[in-house]
């Protein structure tokens, strides 16, 4: 099941278990030789390489479920289909990148490292985010940034209702349309560090020329929910 | 013409249902406009363990000697799917606190007085610290809906994890802190600013419902390799039917909290109105194991007003595997302590009653992540005493199950107690004493 060919170790979820592939990649040592891996078969199987914690390459072939990635840290995951609930959710660092679309709560409370979602991404993309930066290239769902905390999310298409709902200092940029902004989100003004920003970000995910900074807006959290106060209380 | 004044006059009355307490919130809720926010689990008498009594050995059953005869304590949690379980040496262990919520020295003091005992400590609602990992040497690492602090790193450090879906003081509520606790430390290991007044999300980010639940353990499983138990917390609220859940979606351990078990901070009337109490909750969280199967084989721990070893023995003979404390460690470490009277007053309450641990001015030291109130706490002292305490809610436990002839504590059972309400007969499903009548099941009054 676990062939090296070309340097790239392929192991086939047809012929072996979840736990064995994560088992596989858990065993890897920093400064492994086996650098290069292509899961195939993976039929929408959940929690495929979760737990990751070394700079490693991960081609997955197919759409895989739940939790793809999850907790992950250095590694590079690419996925060549659609993801399930939860892609990323909790990354620390390293690289996912999604090439269909992916589901709910994607990148969820992920913590560092850069999510990429070359389709759309359904409801509470980055809820609870704390620093991870999210790129979709198509729109994101309802409740998405829901007490997004820290980190960026830009968003090439657009986002469904309540977008942002009870954000904290995440910053969000949207080059389409939002149905309607969450409580205490509101549009802010775009200055040249915040395009500067975008095009970090749209750099650091290869897409650098391919669209205009100028075109995002930029939403936030206003502050007015960070301390209880009775004239607020309409707002939750 | 009658005189007046010579006519008798009744005494002033007041009102039972407008009491001198909910006047006094009355006039609190008409000058703030927001509710009440406390820490500590419901105060309203409600029944619980006292209600019951044990037996005892007599002709037809006979006693153990008292520290002749072994009454074993032992426990072993996670032995379901975990490839390595936790082994705690007595039935009592240390409820989920936030260090947050309570400052570093009472984290640390919380893991000595533990691990002295061969018991574990649980983190809570803000990640794990270096205090708290080095010393307990059992650490159950919470995973919260909020994930604050959640990190791989962490979760494979952990002796066990705990996801948590509520807890008892508020079932179907998130945490809260407010900001004069959010220090710059607090604040760095949230992701959050300093001073805001933080709440919690209440539901998981990525999972709602058992079926999502089982993906999710499955996930946790994955990262840590199927080493370390997973326990699911409940807040105590349809306990039969959430333990269930729970096992059909691969907990290895159940934990169910009563209402009475505390919070850092929450609403007065969340925590008052919302949950059962932890008497009703044990029998019908243990029935749900036994109508699997699974009772002993996924272990439940109950938690929400243990005082002592009578509380947990009582626990076991309902049918827990253990009996966890919150609200009686942080006493033993030196919470509303009388020695700090005077500064109780100040603060407009007295010792015993002390419960705004959410504004961190804790004369104790304990709830408060100010630095000066902080030293007030002697970790290896106040460890100490927590184990002090522990050794003595297992003897007594020990002495109680030595008397109805058990060589465990876990070989108590409900063929031991009585209960003195009917309301408790009906809630721990045994007789009402002097009776054989179980409420609802068998026997006549």
């Amino acid at each position: 099941m676990n062939s090296r060919f070309e340097n790239i170790c392929t192991f086939d979820l047809a012929n072996a278990t979840v736990r064995q592939l994560n088992q596989a990649l858990h065993d890897l040592k920093s400064g492994t030789g086996e650098t290069h891996w292509k899961i195939l078969n993976c039929r929408g199987l959940h929690s495929v390489a979760v737990g990751l914690n070394v700079p490693i390459v991960v081609e997955v072939d197919g759409n895989v479920g739940y939790y793809c990635g999850g907790m992950n840290q250095h590694a590079s995951i690419i996925v060549s289909g659609n993801a399930g609930v939860g892609v990323a959710e909790n990354m620390m660092s390293g690289l996912m990148h999604i090439k269909g679309d992916a589901s709910q709560a994607a990148g969820a409370t992920a913590q560092g490292g850069m999510l990429i979602i070359d389709g759309n991404a359904s409801a509470r993309c980055g809820i609870s985010m704390k620093g991870i930066d999210i790129i979709v290239k198509g729109s994101i769902g309802h409740m998405s940034a829901f007490m997004a905390q820290a980190g960026t999310l830009t968003v090439l298409g657009d986002a469904g209702e309540s977008l942002g709902d009870s954000i904290y200092e995440a910053r969000l940029y949207v080059r389409g349309s939002v149905a309607s902004l969450g409580s205490d989100c509101i549009e802010k003004q775009v200055r040249d560090e915040h395009q500067a920003q975008i095009f970090e970000k749209l750099k650091a995910a290869g897409m650098a020329g391919e669209v205009d900074v100028c075109e995002f807006k930029r939403y936030g959290s206003a502050r007015n929910l960070y301390h209880f106060h009775v004239d607020n209380a309409s707002s939750y | 013409m009658v005189d007046q004044s010579s006519i008798p006059r009744t005494l002033p009355r007041k009102s039972a249902t407008f009491d001198e307490y909910t006047l006094s919130e009355i006039r609190r809720a008409a000058a703030t406009g927001i509710y009440d926010i406390r820490g500590a689990g419901a105060k309203r008498k409600l029944p619980h363990f006292d209600d019951l009594l044990f037996l005892g050995a007599s002709i037809s059953r006979y006693p153990l000697e008292g520290y002749r005869e072994k009454c074993g304590t032992g426990v072993v949690l996670g032995s379901r799917f975990a490839k390595k379980p936790i082994h705690l040496k007595i039935p009592v262990t240390i409820a989920g606190m936030s260090f947050g919520s309570l400052s570093g020295p009472a984290k640390e003091a919380l893991g000595r007085g533990a691990s002295a005992m061969g018991t574990s400590t649980t983190t809570g609602d803000g990640g794990m610290t270096v205090e708290e990992r080095s010393h307990s040497r059992i650490l159950v690492y919470q995973y919260l809906p909020s994930r604050y602090g959640m990190n791989p790193d962490d979760l494979r450090k952990a002796d066990a994890i705990e996801v948590v879906v509520g807890q008892g003081a508020k079932p179907g509520g998130g945490g809260m802190l407010l900001g004069q606790k959010i220090s710059d430390r607090v604040a760095k290991m949230r992701t959050l600013p300093k001073g805001i007044d933080q709440r919690s999300a209440c539901r998981h980010p990525d999972w709602t419902g058992p079926d999502d639940l089982e993906i999710k353990i499955a996930e946790l499983r994955e990262i840590t390799d199927w080493e370390k138990p997973i326990y699911v917390k409940i807040g105590a609220a349809r306990p039969y039917y959430d333990t269930a859940l729970a096992v059909k979606a691969g907990a290895d351990v159940v934990v169910v909290d009563g209402m009475q078990g505390g919070t850092a901070a929450t609403q007065e009337v969340f925590i008052e109105h919302v949950g059962i109490p932890t008497l009703a909750a044990v029998r019908q969280a243990v029935q749900a194991l036994q109508d699997l199967g699974m009772h002993r084989k996924v272990q439940l721990i109950v938690s929400g007003g243990i005082r002592n070893g009578a509380d947990v023995a009582k626990c076991m003979a309902l049918g827990a595997d253990v009996a966890s404390i919150g609200t009686a460690a942080l006493v033993a470490l030196g919470d509303n302590d009388p020695a700090w009277e005077s500064e109780y007053n100040a603060l407009g309450t007295t010792a015993g009653a002390y419960d705004d641990w959410h504004e961190g001015r804790d004369p104790a030291g304990i709830t408060t992540q100010d630095p000066e109130l902080m030293k007030r706490l002697d970790p290896v002292k106040a460890g100490r005493r927590l184990a002090n305490y522990l050794a003595v809610l297992t003897l007594e436990a020990q002495t109680i199950a030595r008397a109805c002839g058990k060589s465990h504590v876990h070989n108590l059972e409900p063929e031991d107690l009585v209960a003195l309400t009917i309301e408790s007969a009906a809630m721990a499903q045994v007789p009402l004493a002097g009776t054989n009548w179980i409420p609802g099941k068998t026997g006549t009054f």
